[in-house]
């Protein structure tokens, strides 16, 4: 018993990491296709290009601790993802990294710190507010889910569960909304009726975590 | 999909290796990370012009690298935008110790892009300034939307903000003038077919035999609506009012007239189109002083145009007419 069966560790943080390039790669075609709708056709593209090089980079040279793994992750969609979804994910990470210094295992609070300080970066870059048909749409529920769950006494397995959840209802909500940043908000009410790409690869990076990290 | 190309994922790389083949006494090619720079870069004492976007837009932006206009193209995957690690490495290579200006696209992925690079620059110590291009009057510019996009508009701020640069301006004085050229620019396309992404394999969108999309953006983005397809003099007029009733244009104004190719559409429509558009602009006695006809700024393989007109004044237009020797534009030399 004890940290271990509680906590989530550096190879667990690389597990979700290799999960997420299988995910990215999966459903590759769905992101395009929702970003033809409403975009310009490459979200799956990048989100796969992406996590398939944090990949190659995490094998060639592997991080010492959770910090480094996720500053190495950041460096790598910042450099390959290109688009909106590059700075917006890259700085997720980075913020994410911060958050996790000095700590080799992560708790159920460092969980929940985790995705508060990399939502509150993916804010922070694209300056989007809930509403506007982003991937924020389906993380900000997320994050309120998983800090209720956390306060509510909730074990990690239990916190994601909520977060992924909210994300997926976030992801869905997104549908009748008019998108109001990012390039979707150049088709106004044309933007009704279609998904959001971003909020739909945010919901599939926390349904991978809450497959992950059950402890 | 047919292209001439070996691999998807090699088609840009490819492409600008072949760039930097053809035109080796005017640029050259680095990679990892990729960027376009002058051949003879940097050069002391002159400020750098450097701007960079998604591939798929050839010429721009590697097409607009040399004397008297880019000092450095950062190039994206196709209609992605280039990563900050390609502009942070172009502004130190091209930086003459006088300063760096970004010119940049208002796209969201563009525009965050660039601002984390030109956070890294600064930390590096170069000044850097930006210039955003939004000119597109098919979409609204409001606060519930990212902004206009940048197209047309672009390629002429390059042109004149990298003269003003040639000529000894500072870093303040070409940026301002960026910003005067974007305030008196506007542009508006048609799309007649839609292009492929290389990666993706098929269409970004569909136009049915007949039909149009009015107010295309250059990556495919829908417009304003989509219409059947008119005599061309009526598509001009639709765009060209669109463009005049937006700055607005006056009477008497002079101005900077470009028909621009999406990649697919013949020389012969495009001299047609701009026949339509002078005869236009006369009878308004708006003087289309200079011209520029061709693909400049395109949509991979759609066919289709854009007009962009700017109004000028003495300074803009002997800044234009400045020498230029790029693979894309060149007079005077
Ligand atoms: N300002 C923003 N804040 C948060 N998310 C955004 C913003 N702008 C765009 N997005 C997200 O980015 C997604 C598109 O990503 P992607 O297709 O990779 O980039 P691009 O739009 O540059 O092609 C959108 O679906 C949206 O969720
Ligand atoms: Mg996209």
């Amino acid at each position: 018993m004890g940290d271990l069966n509680v906590a989530v560790t550096r190879e667990g943080v690389l597990r979700w990491l290799a999960v997420l390039a299988q995910v990215f790669a999966g459903n590759r075609e769905q992101l395009t296709d929702l970003d033809r709708a409403i975009g310009d056709a490459d979200h799956g593209i990048n989100m796969e290009r992406g996590f398939s090089a944090v990949q190659a980079e995490l094998a060639a040279n592997p991080p010492a601790d959770i910090r480094a793994i996720f500053q190495s992750v950041a460096a790598t969609l910042i450099r390959s993802v290109g688009g909106a979804a590059g700075p917006l994910y890259g700085t997720f990470f980075l913020r994410a990294a911060a958050a996790c210094a000095g700590k080799t295992a992560l708790g159920a609070a460092d969980v929940v710190a985790l995705f508060q300080a990399g939502i509150g970066g993916v804010q922070q870059r694209g300056k989007a507010e809930p509403g506007d048909k982003t991937m924020l749409d389906a993380l900000l529920p997320a994050l309120d889910a998983m800090r209720a769950a956390e306060q509510g006494g909730s074990d990690i397995a239990g916190i994601l569960d909520r977060g992924a959840a909210a994300a997926e209802a976030g992801m869905l909500a997104t549908i009748p909304m008019q998108a109001r940043k990012g390039r979707a908000s150049y088709l106004g009410e044309r933007s009704i009726g279609h998904q959001d790409p971003g909020a739909t690869s945010s919901c599939l990076l926390l349904q991978a975590a809450a497959r992950t990290w059950r402890l | 999909m047919k292209k001439l190309i070996n691999d998807p994922h090699d088609a840009v790389r490819d492409s600008l290796a072949g760039l930097a083949a053809a035109h080796p006494a005017i640029l050259k090619v680095c990679f990892d990370p990729v960027y376009v720079m002058r051949a003879d870069a940097p050069i002391q004492g002159k400020v750098a012009v450097i701007s960079g976007g998604g591939s798929g837009h050839e010429p721009m932006h590697g097409g607009f690298v040399g004397r008297g206009m880019l000092d450095a193209a950062c190039p994206g995957q196709v209609f992605t935008s280039p990563t900050p690690d390609q502009m942070e490495a172009a502004t130190c290579a091209v930086n003459g110790g006088a300063g760096v200006l970004h010119i940049v696209k208002n796209y969201t992925g563009d525009i965050m892009n660039f601002e984390m690079a030109a956070e890294l620059c600064q930390s590096r110590g170069i000044e850097v300034r930006s210039v955003v291009v939004n000119d597109d009057v098919a979409v609204e510019d409001s606060l519930y939307t990212a902004g206009r996009r940048g197209v047309g508009t672009t390629v002429l701020a390059e042109k004149i903000c990298g003269a003003a640069a040639a000529r000894g301006y500072d870093l303040e004085r070409v940026a301002a003038l960026g910003r005067r050229v974007v305030a008196n620019g506007r542009s508006m396309g048609l799309a007649l077919s839609p292009c492929t992404v290389p990666a993706a394999g098929k269409p970004g969108f569909v136009l049915g035999d007949d039909e149009i999309e009015m107010g295309i953006g250059i990556h495919g983005e829908p417009g304003r609506k989509r219409m059947p397809l008119l005599p061309a003099r009526e598509l001009v007029a639709q765009m060209a009012e669109a463009i005049l009733a937006d700055l607005p244009f006056r009477e008497g104004d002079r101005v900077i007239a470009m028909v621009n190719g999406m990649g697919g559409t013949p020389l012969m429509e495009l001299y047609l189109v701009y026949g339509e558009l002078d005869r236009l602009l006369n009878a308004r006695h708006i003087t289309p002083t200079r011209s520029l006809v061709g693909n400049y700024i395109t949509s991979l393989e759609m066919a289709g145009c854009s007009i962009t007109l700017l109004k000028t004044d003495d300074e803009l237009l002997s800044l234009w007419d400045d020498p230029v020797l790029t693979p894309a534009l060149r007079w005077g030399i």
